[in-house]
């Protein structure tokens, strides 16, 4: 099954093809013409479909041992770390819309009740780089099933304090390694890597790892993603 | 009976040096090694494994000043648009020469037998200037070259899969020695086609008649 379909994504073609024709006004090579930018974000998509079939449900990514932890790990973000925002557990509500049953807020006390899990997995950026890092926290799937969301629907959304956003495949939302992380590296979830709460998958790219989330939605209408809509691949499995 | 003027001076038939599958899929993969290895350097600018970039305007994307602006970032997506495309075309392409090669009897006629004395004689007779291209024939040199060069191709394609599908595809990951080193290994595998490039638009520019038989398919005597 295919989790997204061309005429999801034609609104958001259009974004990107205007991108591209306002372009085409500040100076113009092979990647700024229209017919050029189409075919690149048609392939984006074919790129989309073919990860959605290679993705396997079942498998895991590589765990590895405590020895294998990188120390320093990387911050990264589209913005400096001392602006990373710094929010408050008091008033802190992570908020729910779309096909959700029970779409009542959760304060952080009790997302940090929920049963939880560890992994040691490596975190793969876009840029190439990569660490190994251990998070823990509640297996989205739990959390989905525990609030009645409707798991035929094809997205998960995330909207972020800092102004991110992101969205995942449902396969994906449910695979056993997808978690909700309030811990890094044995501590609560440090300001710079999203406290109080992040998303952690090892099978997608970093980026689709999003931080600070404060709304989370179950949707079929594609919700698309910050660095997605610039270019990045939707999808983007590893 | 044959006209007497045809046996005097027999008409030799124009030789096909190389086949319409040869020529097509040699110049959709020279532009799909174009786009891979310009979008590649753009990427690896992103976060480079030494102590060096490549100059932006040698790189593959889009305007960088244009992505800085209207994305906050330095035409990173451009790059993956274009390498995750023409990966496609490379793909495809690769594997209906190899499969053509295989079947047709093109690479046991035209890339063996590859005997290592051979390529070392013809290596130093190349490079002092006394190896004679005759055309239509490859020396020992040119089948090691186009053997290792083809080699080096679906070890970058493999090492590529295996940066790209770290988790789906862990075992080739592995193989590679894990994603860190098979960034390297993918890296490396430029680099060496790189060089293969280098010294094979240098053969060319030396002995140019050999250009138009990769258009036209046939040699010009």
């Amino acid at each position: 099954m295919s989790p997204l379909r061309k005429t999801d994504r034609r609104g958001f073609l259009k974004g990107g093809l205007s991108l591209g024709a306002l372009s085409l006004v500040t100076g113009c090579d092979l990647t700024d013409n229209e017919p050029a930018q189409r075919l690149l974000w048609n392939m984006s998509f074919w790129n989309d479909r073919v990860q959605a079939w290679l993705f396997n449900p079942n498998r895991l990514a590589p765990t590895y041992p405590e020895s294998a932890v990188d120390r320093v790990f990387r911050y990264n973000a589209f913005y400096p770390e001392e602006q990373a925002p710094q929010l408050d557990a008091a008033t802190y509500r992570l908020e729910l819309s779309g096909a959700i049953g029970d779409r009542r807020a959760w304060t952080v006390d009790q997302l940090y009740q929920l049963p939880q899990t560890s992994q040691i997995t490596r975190h793969v950026c876009v840029e190439g780089w990569s660490r190994i890092g251990k998070w823990s926290g509640c297996p989205l799937r739990i959390f989905l099933e525990r609030v009645e969301a409707d798991l035929t629907k094809k997205y998960v959304g995330f909207i972020c304090a800092d102004g991110y956003y992101t969205s995942i495949d449902m396969p994906s939302a449910l695979h056993p390694q997808t978690i909700m992380a309030f811990t890094f590296a044995d501590q609560v979830l440090p300001r710079k890597f999203g406290y109080p709460m992040k998303i952690r998958l090892p099978t997608k790219l970093g980026f689709k790892n999003p931080k600070f989330v404060v709304a989370l939605s179950v949707t079929n209408d594609y919700p698309g993603g910050f660095w997605e809509d610039y270019g990045y691949n939707w999808f983007s499995g590893s | 009976m044959v006209p007497a003027d045809q046996i005097a001076t027999p008409r030799v038939p124009p030789i096909v040096l190389h086949s319409l599958l040869v020529r097509i899929t040699h110049w959709l993969n020279a532009l799909a090694i174009f786009i891979m290895i310009g979008s590649g350097w753009r990427i690896y600018n992103s976060e480079p494994l030494f102590g060096f970039e490549f100059p932006v305007w040698m790189t593959f994307g889009g305007w960088p000043e244009v992505s800085q602006h209207w994305h906050n970032e330095e035409g990173l997506a451009g790059a993956l648009q274009w390498h995750f495309a023409a990966m496609w075309l490379l793909f495809v392409n690769l594997v209906v020469y190899l499969v053509y090669g295989l079947i047709s009897g093109h690479f046991r006629r035209d890339f063996l037998p590859l005997r290592p004395r051979e390529v070392m004689r013809d290596l130093r007779a190349a490079l002092g200037g006394r190896l004679v291209h005759n055309i239509g024939e490859r020396n020992a040199v040119q089948r090691a070259l186009y053997i290792g060069v083809m080699t080096i191709i679906v070890l970058t394609v493999l090492s590529g899969l295996s940066i790209w599908k770290p988790v789906q595809f862990q075992e080739l990951t592995a193989v590679f020695g894990g994603y860190d080193t098979a960034r390297y290994i993918h890296f490396f595998c430029m680099a060496a086609i790189v060089l293969f490039l280098v010294v094979h638009l240098t053969l060319t520019a030396l002995v140019p008649k050999v250009l138009p038989p990769m258009i036209t398919g046939r040699s010009g005597r």
